[in-house]
């Protein structure tokens, strides 16, 4: 299942729901955000909700900015 | 000391705040100068960018939000480098997620990337979507008192003008300006962007200014950790001779000491 990760191309496979991709991708317990489809997801709902084919999604986090 | 003044704070949105500098959190060499720049500062609000996450990258990578702790520093994420008021507010959102509901936010829409000179039109646009949505907008504008006085009726609740461009180190170019859009504001106004040293911080807070926010001139300095100490006694000396009141100018000398007794 190929979905976008920041606009970058990603076989998401193994990824059952949100939380699977964050896991993959070694973000477990990092302060992140994360958009899908352009809606945020609170963090609450990143075990329950589902990914699918085409899927977009945005990972943000803070970085050192005036 | 008597006429020390018992309690003066910088109030944010109900919030009190013991320094009156705001510090950015860009162009450090490294996380480590980042902190100790931000201690020296005394800084107590501390602006971040919000940024795509590079996948793959070393998970082990240390993170902004671990030196700058939002439990000791007010986190204001801002919206650099956005164009568009669209833009601005998916970045807000983002960062309310980001920091867990936190919605103390920075506004900046940008109108081009020679001058980041900030874009009125969509600025005005996102502060009002921002704060029907409940932040609390700090907004970065430009220094007509007429927008101003706009987006403090809008419900922002800080008006931050320039001195002069981001980045540019020039002071404050129009300090009529600023003085006018203090005489009117309600809000806290707050100089943000082009301090280049301590005397122009000092300036700023002399005239009355609520506070003022820099990056760059900490930074960019040759030695960031020292600058940012600077630049907090800068704030402070600045905000205490404000509050003395300063004397009159004269064309002409007056005598310091007493001209009767003379020897001669």
């Amino acid at each position: 299942m190929q979905i976008q990760v920041n606009g970058e191309a990603f076989d998401a496979s193994q990824c059952t729901s949100l939380s699977d991709l964050i896991d993959q991708l070694g973000l477990a317990g990092k302060r992140i955000a994360i958009e899908l489809n352009m809606e945020i997801v609170p963090r609450s709902e990143h075990p329950t909700t589902a990914l699918k084919a085409g899927d977009q999604v945005e990972v943000v986090h803070a970085i050192g900015g005036g | 000391m008597s006429d020390q003044p018992q309690k003066d704070e910088l109030v944010i949105a109900g919030q009190s705040y013991g320094s009156r500098l705001l510090v950015g959190t860009g162009k450090y060499k490294d996380l480590q100068e980042t902190g100790e720049a931000i201690t020296a500062s005394g800084a107590e609000i501390v602006t971040v960018a919000v940024r795509r996450t590079n996948i793959g990258q070393n998970p082990d990578e240390p993170n902004l939000l671990d030196v700058v702790s939002p439990d000791k520093y007010t986190i204001l994420p801002n919206t650099a480098g956005c164009y568009s008021a669209d833009d601005a507010v998916r970045t807000c959102r983002l960062a309310r997620e980001l920091l867990d509901g936190h919605d103390l936010v920075k506004l900046e829409v940008l109108g081009d990337q020679k001058t980041l000179y900030p874009n009125i039109v969509e600025t005005l646009s996102a502060a009002e979507t921002l704060v029907k949505d409940g932040f609390k907008v700090m907004v970065y504008t430009n220094d007509d008192p007429i927008v101003a006085k706009r987006l403090e009726e809008i419900g922002c609740v800080a008006v931050m003008p320039l001195g002069s461009l981001i980045g540019s180190g020039l002071g404050i170019v129009n300090p009529h300006n600023i003085r006018l859009i203090m005489e009117e504001a309600q809000v806290p106004i707050i100089v943000d962007a082009g301090v280049g040293t301590a005397s122009d911080a000092a300036v700023a807070m002399e005239m009355g200014c609520a506070g003022v926010l820099m990056n760059t001139a900490i930074a960019a300095a040759q030695k960031p950790v020292l600058m940012a100490s600077a630049m907090r006694k800068a704030v402070e000396a600045g905000r205490e001779a404000y509050l003395a009141g300063r004397m009159p100018r004269r064309a002409y000398a007056s005598a310091s000491s007493p001209t009767s007794g003379l020897i001669n």
